[in-house]
């Protein structure tokens, strides 16, 4: 069990550091000159004189050889020091506690109506015995999927907050300011929550215990919920960080269509400002999020089905 | 939300009962083409669909003769009738000219990200499969990365170090999307190289580069171009998101994600200008997809 545990955690520790040579590359060396990018996004186009320009390269480090400031950034990060914003001169880990929880508010809820709404599509479309019910019933997730996010989102206010009054169209004040941004942020994940469990409870119906316990006498609502269920939520679980990162992600379109704070908020002010430092925190911080519920899944995989050995090549 | 795992469904032709002639000769073969499509009229609804929207994007005075930047005044914010189908957005344009005349902003982009991918993606997937060892370990340790970094985020980091515009987004998106075009290029390859013909090209004393220009390639190239109709689709909708959020072609363009945020300012009155290019969006995404299935196995099953 520690050498599995040792494995896993040292993957993800792998993966986060690759994550952090990614966004280095992609932030810091792809540009021609970040800070050009930098001061002419922060300083609202007035042209930055040559000595700003080597005063803020001086202060990112950016006179050093690429290898060296590789090497700076990494032990900072380490110690958990992500830089300052260019925007705000905030430290960015700071500003990305500050973000996270009325993002978490959302992605949380988003997530319960995912599994709400996917979980009982896939339950009720294995269910209904009509084929014609069963394939409108399955053609529900991929349409799902097909529309914009934030079209969803708009179209729910349309119809929600102006059209029937039910719900307030935009802000975060109030706990039903959730409802609307959870349930568009969640639509997505929950197609795919109901796509992953009606294939894996399809598959689960068709083993032989199901016929065994029909021939005892259960019923069907019984042989679904209890016994096809519990063997077919454990593979819908493998989707869990998946699910997880694309609710964090999903914040960025979700969040500006509501009008809300949160990190996909901080996100697009940063990328619209070029603020590097505060974007390269921000993508850790999702890749951190993703790796963590992965590991927790492999974690908790074991423990939830003892016929996966732990310590067995995976 | 890459896979739409198209196994789910049950298989709409039935293959059993038909036997399979070996070869087929070319009435019969008209006949079942015919047939394979008579009994999809989904798919032939969406065909026709996309080549509307491929007709568009190059030809849009066909569809809309009038200026997509040219509004009448007179006519601000009026709903979709008959003269306008789609309504007329605050400047009293005609909501139908500009979603028309975007979708050559919108598509182009969407080319290119699914180009770019396809083949920084297939070219890093091939290197993978066919060399093998410690290439192909350290190439796809890097990809499973690029899978932990959500593609939308990926994409703005991108934005960030390159600028706004369209080709940007394109490339932004392209660039995200790469991880999957490698996995499975890198899993066709591998699967090809092992095959007796690879084997016996071998023996004969073919070089590696002919090997794999020759047969890895030609072999190789169908699932992975099936994948890419079905990222067509996925690189729609992150390209109008990225357009929507503003970093598109600048204002008066008509790009489809942008021409829903202009519409976001009037939603409360004035619902089509958000509905409809949404509709369009929506609309070009599922029929792409349905092709994609289509391709995706059906064909060859159904066709024979």
């Amino acid at each position: 069990m520690l050498a599995y545990l040792a494995r896993r955690v040292g993957l993800a520790v792998g993966v986060l550091w690759a994550a952090f040579t990614v966004s280095f590359i992609v932030l810091w060396l792809l540009p021609g000159d970040p800070v050009e990018t930098m001061a002419s996004g922060g300083l609202d186009g007035e042209p930055a004189t040559p000595q700003q320009l080597a005063a803020l390269r001086a202060r990112y480090g950016l006179d050093k050889p690429p290898l060296w400031q590789y090497g700076d950034r990494l032990w900072a990060a380490l110690h958990g020091d992500f830089g300052t914003s260019i925007q705000t001169g905030q430290q960015v880990r700071a500003q990305i506690m500050a973000a996270l929880p009325p993002t978490l508010r959302i992605a949380l809820a988003g997530l319960v109506f995912a599994v709400l709404f996917g979980a009982g599509l896939a339950l009720l479309a294995t269910y209904v015995r009509h084929r014609w019910l069963r394939q409108l019933l399955l053609s529900l997730p991929p349409l799902a999927v097909s529309m914009p996010t934030f079209w969803v989102g708009l179209m729910l206010v349309q119809l929600f907050a102006f059209q029937l009054r039910l719900l307030p169209s935009v802000g975060a004040r109030g706990a039903e300011s959730v409802i609307l941004p959870a349930v568009t942020l969640g639509l997505p994940t929950g197609a795919l929550v109901a796509q992953v469990l009606a294939k894996s409870l399809s598959q689960a119906l068709a083993e032989p215990y199901i016929v065994t316990a029909r021939a005892k006498g259960v019923g069907r609502v019984a042989i679904h919920l209890r016994h096809a269920l519990r063997n077919a939520a454990l593979p819908a679980l493998t989707v869990l960080g998946y699910v997880v990162g694309n609710l964090l992600a999903g914040s960025v379109v979700v969040e500006t269509v509501f009008n809300r704070p949160g990190l996909g908020r901080l996100t697009v002010q940063a990328v619209s400002v070029q603020d590097i430092p505060t974007v390269q925190g921000i993508v850790l911080c999702a890749a951190a999020v993703y790796v963590v519920a992965n590991l927790l899944v492999d974690l908790l995989y074991p423990l939830l089905d003892p016929r996966i050995v732990v310590g067995a090549p995976a | 939300m890459t896979e739409l795992l198209p196994e789910l469904r049950e298989p709409t032709a039935a293959p059993a009962g038909e036997p399979i002639p070996a070869a087929v000769p070319g009435r019969s073969r008209w006949r079942g083409t015919i047939g394979f499509f008579a009994r999809r009229p989904g798919l032939v609804a969406s065909v026709l669909y996309v080549a509307l929207v491929l007709c568009a994007a190059f030809a849009p005075g066909v569809l809309a003769p009038g200026d997509p930047l040219i509004g009448i005044p007179a006519q601000r914010l009026r709903a979709p009738s008959a003269a306008h189908v789609f309504g007329t957005d605050y400047l009293g344009r005609d909501l139908f000219t500009r979603v028309v005349h975007g979708a050559a902003l919108s598509l182009q982009a969407t080319v290119i990200a699914v180009a770019l991918a396809l083949v920084v993606g297939g070219l890093i997937g091939l290197l993978a499969g066919f060399v093998g060892r410690w290439v192909d370990e350290a190439l796809m340790r890097f990809v499973d990365t690029v899978l932990a970094i959500p593609p939308i985020l990926l994409s703005l980091a991108l934005i960030t170090a390159l600028g706004y515009g369209t080709l940007n987004v394109a490339i932004a998106v392209g660039m995200a999307s790469v991880a999957n075009f490698s996995r499975v290029m890198r899993a066709e390859t591998m699967r090809i190289r092992r095959a007796t013909y690879v084997e016996a090209a071998r023996t004969l004393g073919t070089r590696w580069y002919a090997t794999l220009a020759r047969h890895v390639l030609p072999n190789a190239a169908g699932p992975v171009l099936v994948l890419a109709v079905l990222e067509f689709g996925l690189a729609i909708l992150q390209v109008s998101a990225l357009s929507f959020l503003g970093y598109g072609a600048p204002p008066p363009a008509p790009e489809w994600g942008a021409l829903i945020a202009d519409g976001r300012n009037y939603l409360a009155n004035s619902w089509w200008l958000c509905a409809m290019p949404g509709f369009v969006i929506a609309a070009t995404v599922l029929a792409v997809n349905r092709i994609s299935r289509a391709l995706d196995g059906e064909w060859t099953r159904g066709t024979r």
